[in-house]
């Protein structure tokens, strides 16, 4: 089957759904009066069920359909949602999956064990019969044709409605006639640009029923005005028309109606209408005649669904990136040959190159961006049953879920979040009886957030636990031979000692963590990201973990640097500025590697000696500051090049110890050039620094 | 040890090093090429020095001369690069080896093929798979993967 096959399509579409579902059950489990979760959970499942039952997922849409019908209750008002409901209805999610992902193994004896479940508490609920009951007529007998006339608030849009996208709403559900009704417009001067004046009439045909087009308002029901009244699709007279909108009175139209002329002039002319009105209604015949033509006429085929977004496979992108990855080499070669010839018809052309592969390369990167909301929703679940598992009470609150990142690394993240978040539950958070002792909240908390810095992105889990337990990670350490007894360690050294292979603290091994295999593997991961990883703890009050990661795996823009005669790629996005080395700085060799950064001590590695050069310095050699976060390091170089754009390719295997380097490019020339790891020179910097200051 | 039961022919590429003729399997070698620029890696053993760049990728440069403890020469106009495929921890890797000189492709049959004696030699026994004869020469049949894992 082609990519094309439209059960992988639903396949798709179920996993997003299911994922949307899971995400309103949490919620409602936290708000259960919230409308709009309510709503939305119900829609989820409205959908899984038609279209599971439209690609022959029978058993799905059978099971589906039950529980839709219960949450169909629970929205009408005639059952309350408790939480044992919605506790039933996250099984029922699972268990949906299972019939959807390997619909023969399911098994069928949970499903009938959940829905009699479902059944009693719906039963006991209303007091009224089980929810066997017969279902609620949603199926339209063919398509109707309302009316729709709304005005938005004033203020509507700077509240982030845009009435184009409800338009568009509309649209989707069928044939759709809009008149805007500019008539409340102010004169020009005292136009406020931000503010919605305009109202709308729509006359729409469409299968579904009115629920569906009330669901279209649903965000913006409370402020808006919305009347929605169905009308026959016949042709009518436009005095009917605009009669029965209530825009004008019967006697008005009648008595405009005697005079030989067009009806709807008169109406204006009389000032019974405004000329917005009239439009309106002449828009309105206009749907109406064309939409009983259609009904005589063979049904009309559907309209083309509207599309704001496609899917594509991710192995597509994939190779969309490597190409240009490739075109940006290429595009480098060009620039590099073309600046030393002399022929400036080539030069702009090349420039030409230039400004759409890089616009280009932009572009596909954004592609490949996913904000990492859709990675920590995740994770609500897992401490939902991870705490009941536990028997702890935990909460889970996050930030920054817009925050977007390469997919690919999205995806990897999933694993070493898991594991982190996992160890902040049983480790970290106390039993409540602990909690009570140590005057904390009865409710552990645990936070996850995300924000951008620079070109990494920042991934923050925080816990309100006890705590890293200093005395056992040294004990345990020097009982393994990590650390000679006694040995003065920095505070974040000793902590670092918990991503140490086979490194675990626990006195009891759960069925969640304590095996020791762990941490490692994060760090593992991390690494392999070419992120960096930081624990900070404070006795009793919690524990914070933060990640550092790049916003992207394929492409970043470098500065080209030479030392010796190596040339070495720095990040840009790292870069904060370049001096040069002071000739005074220079001759105090191997004393004090520090430099004066407008009254800021910023340490400085020599990278000729740390890359062991034999060549002789050049006579002005350059600093480039880089950091990461808050913190900052010089790197001594000999030669700036320039800026380049930098196809990362990663090291091979062979080469996994070399610390000092991400990644390798290829530079115009076709020479390989390697990519320095800010993150790692930076912290060896600092460690040069933390020895100034301990002496 | 493991040549008892590797006493099968085989096509090989025989390449020089130091004086030594060396056999590598040919359904391993991807192409061979002339010296191009190589990019020293800093702090990477002297075994995989340096990086390559053939035909877009980045390819690490090993040169089997330090596994068997000889000298190191510059480069000659008869040194090349032999692009071979490899398995490193489960992961197919192109790797370029250095080879001072490479002879042909030829068979290596299996009757030929000795075990490697214990005594006598001075490299580690463990980086050889057997020593085949052809003619008068002696030609040793390395142990790439071997060499590869003992890093």
């Amino acid at each position: 089957m082609s990519a094309a096959d439209p059960s992988q399509v639903f396949l798709e579409e179920a996993a997003d759904l299911l994922v949307q579902l899971e995400e309103n059950l949490l919620g409602l489990e936290q708000a259960p009066d919230d409308r709009d979760l309510l709503d939305a959970a119900f829609r989820a499942l409205h959908t899984l069920k038609g279209s599971g039952a439209m690609f022959g997922f029978e058993a799905m849409a059978g099971f589906t359909h039950h529980l839709e019908n219960a949450f169909d209750q629970v929205r009408k008002g005639q059952i309350p949602l408790t939480s044992a409901l919605v506790g039933v209805a996250l099984e029922a999610k699972d268990h949906i999956r299972g019939l959807i992902e390997s619909p023969d193994e399911a098994d069928a004896g949970l499903g009938d064990r959940l829905l009699a479940k479902v059944a009693e508490l719906v039963g006991q609920a209303s007091g009224t019969q089980g929810a066997a009951a017969a279902p609620p007529d949603e199926a339209p007998k063919g398509p109707a044709t309302w009316r729709i006339r709304f005005r938005l608030a004033q203020d509507a849009m700077t509240r982030g409605t845009n009435p184009l996208l409800l338009l568009d709403e509309l649209r989707a559900l069928g044939r759709c006639t809009v008149v805007a009704l500019a008539d409340e417009v102010p004169p020009l001067e005292e136009i406020d640009p931000a503010a919605c004046h305009v109202g709308w009439d729509v006359v729409l045909t469409t299968e579904h029923p009115r629920s569906a087009i009330e669901d279209v308002f649903i965000f913006v029901l409370d402020e808006m005005a919305l009347d929605i009244e169905p009308v026959e699709p016949e042709p009518q007279k436009l005095g009917d028309i605009l009669v029965s909108r209530g825009d004008v009175e019967r006697q008005a139209a009648e008595a405009a109606a005697l005079r030989q002329e067009k009806l709807g002039t008169l109406l204006v002319k009389d000032g019974a209408i405004s000329e917005d009105t009239l439009r309106s209604a002449l828009a309105e015949q206009s749907h109406l005649r064309a939409e009983s033509e259609n009904r005589k006429a063979a049904p009309a085929s559907q309209a083309a669904q509207s599309a704001g977004s496609i899917r594509v496979p991710a192995e597509r992108l994939d190779s969309l990136m490597d190409q240009v990855g490739e075109l940006v080499i290429a595009q480098a070669r060009l620039k590099q040959l073309i600046a030393a010839g002399d022929i400036v018809a080539i030069k702009s052309i090349a420039e030409e190159i230039e400004r759409l592969s890089s616009g280009l390369r932009d572009t596909t990167m954004s592609i490949r961006m996913v904000p990492i909301g859709s990675l920590f929703g995740r994770f609500r679940r897992l401490v939902r049953d991870l705490s009941q598992e536990l028997g702890k009470d935990v909460q889970l609150s996050m930030s920054g879920e817009e925050t977007e990142l390469d997919k690919t690394v999205i995806e990897r993240l999933n694993d070493p979040l898991v594991h982190i978040v996992r160890n902040s539950l049983d480790h970290g958070i106390e039993p409540a009886e602990a909690r009570g002792r140590s005057g904390k909240p009865p409710q552990g908390h645990i936070h996850l957030s995300a924000s951008h810095s620079g070109a990494q992105v920042r991934i923050t889990i925080t816990d309100d636990g006890r705590g890293l337990d200093r005395e056992r990670i040294r004990a345990k350490a020097e009982e393994q031979g990590l650390v000679a007894p006694g040995t003065k360690l920095a505070d974040a050294e000793l902590l670092q000692l918990i991503f140490h292979p086979g490194f675990s603290t626990a006195k009891t091994v759960t069925s969640v963590s304590g095996r020791g295999v762990g941490m490692d593997v994060v760090k593992r991961a991390i690494d392999g990201l070419r992120g960096t990883i930081e624990v900070a703890s404070e006795p009793g009050c919690g524990t914070t973990i933060t990640l550092s990661l790049p916003l992207t795996l394929a492409i970043i823009d470098g500065l080209l640097v030479r030392v010796g005669k190596g040339r070495y790629v720095i990040p840009l996005a790292a870069v904060e500025e370049c001096v040069e080395l002071p000739a005074d700085e220079d001759l105090r060799h191997s004393g004090r590697n520090f430099l004066n950064i407008r009254d800021d001590l910023v340490p400085f590695l020599r990278l000729r000696e740390l890359f062991a050069s034999t060549l002789p310095a050049d006579t002005y050699q350059k600093v480039v500051i880089v950091s990461t976060g808050e913190r900052r390091v010089g790197l001594v170089v000999d030669q700036v090049i320039g800026d380049h754009q930098t196809v990362i390719k990663s090291l091979s295997k062979l080469h996994a110890e070399v610390e000092n380097f991400s990644g390798a490019t290829i530079l115009g020339d076709g020479s390989v050039a390697l990519i320095l790891d800010v993150g790692h020179l930076v912290s060896y910097g600092q460690t040069l620094d933390q020895h100034r200051q301990a002496s | 040890m493991t040549a008892a039961n590797d006493n099968l022919s085989f096509e090989a590429l025989t390449l020089g090093l130091q004086g030594e003729i060396f056999a590598l399997d040919a359904n391993m070698v991807r192409e061979i090429l002339d010296v191009i620029p190589i990019t020293e890696v800093p702090g990477a053993k002297p075994f995989v020095g340096g990086l390559i760049n053939v035909r877009g990728r980045v390819v690490p440069l090993v040169d089997l001369r330090v596994k068997f403890e000889m000298d190191r020469p510059p480069p000659t106009a008869d040194t090349r690069i032999v692009v071979v495929e490899i398995d490193i921890a489960g992961e197919p890797t192109i790797v370029g080896l250095l080879a001072d000189k490479v002879y042909e492709v030829t068979t290596i049959s299996g009757a030929s093929i000795e075990e490697t004696p214990d005594i006598g030699m001075q490299w580690r026994p463990e980086f050889i798979k057997g020593i085949g004869k052809r003619g008068k020469d002696f030609i040793i049949i390395p142990d790439i993967a071997r060499i590869f894992t003992a890093a």
